[in-house]
């Protein structure tokens, strides 16, 4: 299960049709407990790709570097990724899977003729073989600051 | 000798959580080597089915990238900090 407020996801597809037709993509920040991840914070990052931006997106070594160190900073974690498929479906392709990560959360979200539509978060499997679809879940920020405020109290105890 | 190693955070759930493993060997590869010894699921995610580094692992030597110097053969000493970092490369299929 992925969280991630209403504004994370907004950042997301405001980022996703702004780069229409061109893919984009980001960095997510958050945490992770027990298979549950909540994002806390959405890194926007420049495409690297100087070809073929419309159906590639590159994040640069430099550019990880320094999410890992910001992340760090705010005791977050890189928890996973997102870009978008212009014109196409927010499924993996074979080139998702084949640089796939570990681990991480892989969001895609679709836009269609600069409409933002569908937004699916993935995760490679161990083997490598695939990915598995994981549920996503975006929340008003009251209620998640309410959950929260309860998980920092829960661990302060 | 040992070697820092510095692990992403995509990769310590293979590493027990830990994001720096001390490891000892002269260069790169032996490095690389032990750590996949030690953590034997790892391989898979670095090397690829004919052994090579894929081609989205990018390995450091402080802050070089290593196939700028002598890729896994460069030399290291307890002095170094090796890290791996990852490129993050995808996208939707090719355009008919």
């Amino acid at each position: 299960m992925l969280t991630m407020t209403h504004t994370a996801l907004h950042k997301i597809k405001v980022h996703s049709m702004e780069a229409y037709p061109e893919e984009c993509c980001g960095i997510l920040l958050g945490s992770e407990n027990k298979g549950s991840k909540e994002v806390l914070d959405v890194l926007r990052i420049d495409n690297a790709k100087g070809e073929n931006r419309t159906r590639r997106f590159l994040i640069t070594p430099a550019d990880y570097r320094r999410a890992e160190a910001e992340a760090e900073a705010e005791r977050l974690e890189v928890i996973g990724f997102y870009h978008s498929h212009p014109d196409h479906p927010a499924m993996p392709s074979q080139f998702d899977l084949d640089h796939a990560w570990p681990s991480c959360s892989y969001v895609i979200a679709s836009v269609e003729e600069r409409v933002p539509c569908v937004v699916r978060s993935w995760v490679l499997k161990d083997d490598r073989s695939a990915f598995e679809e994981e549920p996503l879940e975006s929340l008003r920020e009251d209620s998640y600051r309410r959950i929260k405020t309860a998980s920092t109290r829960a661990i302060r105890r | 000798m040992s070697t820092k190693v510095m692990i992403p955070t995509p990769l310590r759930a293979y590493t027990e959580k830990k994001d720096v493993v001390l490891l000892e060997g002269n260069t790169v590869g032996d490095l690389l080597n032990q750590l996949t010894n030690t953590y034997a699921p790892l391989r898979r995610h670095l090397f690829d089915d004919q052994g090579l580094l894929r081609s989205f692992v990018n390995v450091y030597v402080n802050d070089e990238d290593i196939r700028y110097l002598q890729k896994e053969q460069t030399r290291v000493t307890d002095q170094d900090t090796v890290s791996i970092i990852p490129s993050i490369a995808g996208g939707k299929e090719n355009e008919q």
